[in-house]
């Protein structure tokens, strides 16, 4: 069974590698909206003031905490809420229980707010210095659009493939060998797994040379986010791939897949002050966690125990996923 | 000769259509069994249950006197009739890549020169002519050494020097003493080829038996042919079974030298005359009723 596995396996890893339009646009796709990106937010700033308020419930009422054009984030975890004012995350964290307000003097936002703060009525608050370097808009959108690259390649690199193999015959005619399903799909999990897992250290490290990225946790951690990622993301595709031979319907899966994972995972923007609901969505997507991982690791150097909730999310998925896929799958 | 294959009794059914009803045949080892029969007729589906790509809804197929099993599966080959290999990889990698999920192999080299491979060995297999892509599905379905080959169709959109190439495969691989079941819409493919053939029609046999024997099982008569340049129809006498085509007429008789003294009688000439057997086009109308169609 492990010679068919190779066999097939090799022949996969050969038919993607040499393929080089689509190997090319692989890597140069994603290497290219970071350096876009970069350039286009190199004085970043997004156009909102933000302001966590905690606590989430509370009953204060003053003209500061209803002003137009700022973003009012409700806060559950102060300590967590300080390090992103500290990463200029959150441009004023406001401590109603201790009367305090958080802002970083290297913040031209948190200053501005300040002035407000303090000519406004209502209010009596202590200042909190908080210092720390800002996270540029690049080092903060890699980690999702790294998460996207998978997803895409992930996606559309195994379910896409498998529908066309269906479609033309090479699924029947590996049938008719005693080549088993679970060797044929174990292979294409592997063999995407490993291709994937390379382009996007290509990207990292291209990212990272050109554009000297943000790194601040474990390299090992971040690589276990994206192969469990890549996982949960190719059970997915498997998923979708079991029994359909069109890919018209197949690409309008996939896309009905990807698109309110671009959407809604936090690759481009952050979720947080958007409804409940949504937010409580976002989780049900692969992507998200993926993103929110790698995030917490590259930016805030989280350990383990911090992702341990979005590791168990995507191992979780990736078994039931693949269960799933391995009692729906039909050759033809 | 023992029967390598058995079938008893198959039926499949899809929604309201029976496309294989209740048929029942044998196929003996080292024959070349030929399948024939219009779209349809319910001939594709036999071979597909017959491969293992299809479950019967009812009936038996027996390998060497067990159910289709993995056995079967180590010692088929097939060729399918529509059907490509995956991009980017060569004609040498395929029939690697295949080789490997068999445990028997066949003689890889010397499978490259039966079935003429060496030119286009190196080549992606997506960038093949359709004779060059047929010639490699053909050794994919002798990789594994096989002791049965499916053939569908084999030569179907070929040109004739390839189709001729064709059949010299296939006699070669008679000629090792393997079996091999092969459908086609060409009668003249079958006659050179088949030793046994099996008409189907509406998902029934129709007829089954060597060729020869088929034929002279139908046909006592001859066909006479004559251009209709070199007579007028009211010429003939009205004892003649005669059918008009298109450039001539056909004239069926059971004595050739009673016709030809009739008709030399009614001052015809004969110059541009053909005679001819019925082969087994003739067969086929004459058992379907209809042309055979692709």
């Amino acid at each position: 069974m492990f010679k068919h596995f190779l066999a097939v396996l090799n022949a996969r890893n050969k038919e993607f590698t040499r393929d080089r339009s689509s190997l090319a646009w692989n890597i140069l796709f994603p290497f290219l909206l970071v350096v876009g990106l970069s350039l286009a937010f190199s004085n970043d700033k997004r156009d909102r003031f933000k302001i966590g308020v905690y606590p989430a419930e509370h009953q204060q009422q003053a003209e500061f905490l209803e002003l137009d054009y700022m973003r009012y984030l409700e806060i559950d975890d102060l300590e967590d809420a300080t390090i992103k004012v500290s990463k200029h995350q959150l441009d004023m964290l406001l401590d109603l229980t201790a009367n305090n307000y958080y802002v970083n003097d290297s913040a031209p936002n948190g200053y501005m707010l300040e002035q407000i703060l303090v000519n406004s009525p209502g209010l009596n608050l202590s200042k909190q210095q908080v210092s720390g370097e800002d996270v540029r808009y690049v080092d903060w959108a890699l980690p999702g659009i790294l998460g996207m690259n998978l997803m895409f390649s992930c996606l559309f690199g195994v379910g896409y493939v498998i529908v066309r193999y269906r479609k033309n015959g090479v699924l029947k005619r590996l049938k008719a060998t005693p080549l088993s399903a679970f060797s044929f799909l174990s292979a294409q999990v592997a063999s995407r797994l490993l291709l994937s897992m390379s382009v996007t250290m290509i990207i990292y490290i291209g990212t990272k040379i050109f554009l000297n990225t943000t790194m601040n946790g474990s390299y090992a951690l971040l690589l276990l986010v994206f192969v469990l990622g890549a996982l949960s993301l190719i059970s997915l595709s498997l998923l979708m791939s079991t029994r359909t031979s069109s890919e018209e319907l197949a690409g309008g899966l996939l896309n009905l897949m990807v698109w309110p994972m671009m959407v809604l995972s936090g690759v481009w923007f952050s979720l947080e002050g958007a409804h409940p609901m949504l937010q409580k969505l976002s989780l049900i997507f692969p992507l998200t966690h993926v993103t929110t991982a790698a995030r917490a690791i590259m930016i805030d150097s989280a350990g383990f125990i911090q992702i341990l909730p979005n590791l168990l999310v995507l191992a979780v998925s990736t078994l039931v996923l693949l269960a799933l896929a391995a009692f729906f799958f039909k050759w033809e | 000769m023992p029967n390598l294959i058995e079938v008893e009794n198959l039926t499949k059914t899809y929604a309201d259509t029976t496309a294989v009803d209740h048929i029942s045949f044998n196929i003996p080892t080292g024959i070349v069994f030929g399948l024939l029969g219009p779209n349809g007729a319910g001939k594709t589906t036999t071979v597909e249950m017959l491969e293992g790509i299809k479950k019967p809804d009812t009936g038996s197929i027996l390998y060497k006197g067990k159910a289709l099993g993995k056995k079967f599966r180590r010692e088929a080959g097939i060729m399918f009739q529509h059907t490509t290999l995956q991009d980017y990889i060569t004609v040498r990698e395929a029939l690697q890549l295949f080789a490997n999920l068999y445990p028997t192999q066949a003689n890889i080299e010397q499978l490259i020169d039966d079935c003429a491979l060496s030119e286009f060995l190196d080549q992606n297999t997506h960038k093949l002519s359709g004779g060059q892509l047929q010639r490699v599905l053909l050794a994919i379905a002798l990789v594994n050494d096989p002791e049965i080959v499916f053939l569908d169709e084999p030569t179907t959109g070929l040109d004739p020097q390839a189709r001729r190439n064709f059949w010299n495969l296939v006699e070669r691989i008679k000629a090792k003493g393997k079996t091999v079941v092969l459908t086609t819409h060409y009668m003249d493919e079958a006659k050179v080829l088949c030793d046994h053939l099996l008409f189907m029609d509406h998902g029934k046999i129709i007829a089954q038996g060597s060729p020869t024997e088929l034929l002279a099982n139908q046909f006592s008569d001859v066909i006479i042919q004559i251009p209709l340049a070199d007579l007028q129809l009211e010429q003939l006498p009205e004892s003649f079974e005669a059918q008009v085509h298109d450039e001539y007429v056909e004239i069926k008789t059971a004595s050739v030298n009673q016709a030809l003294e009739e008709l030399m009688q009614q001052d015809i000439d004969l110059q541009q005359m053909n005679i001819r057997s019925h082969n087994l086009d003739d067969l086929f109308l004459e058992l379907t009723g209809h042309e055979l169609r692709s």
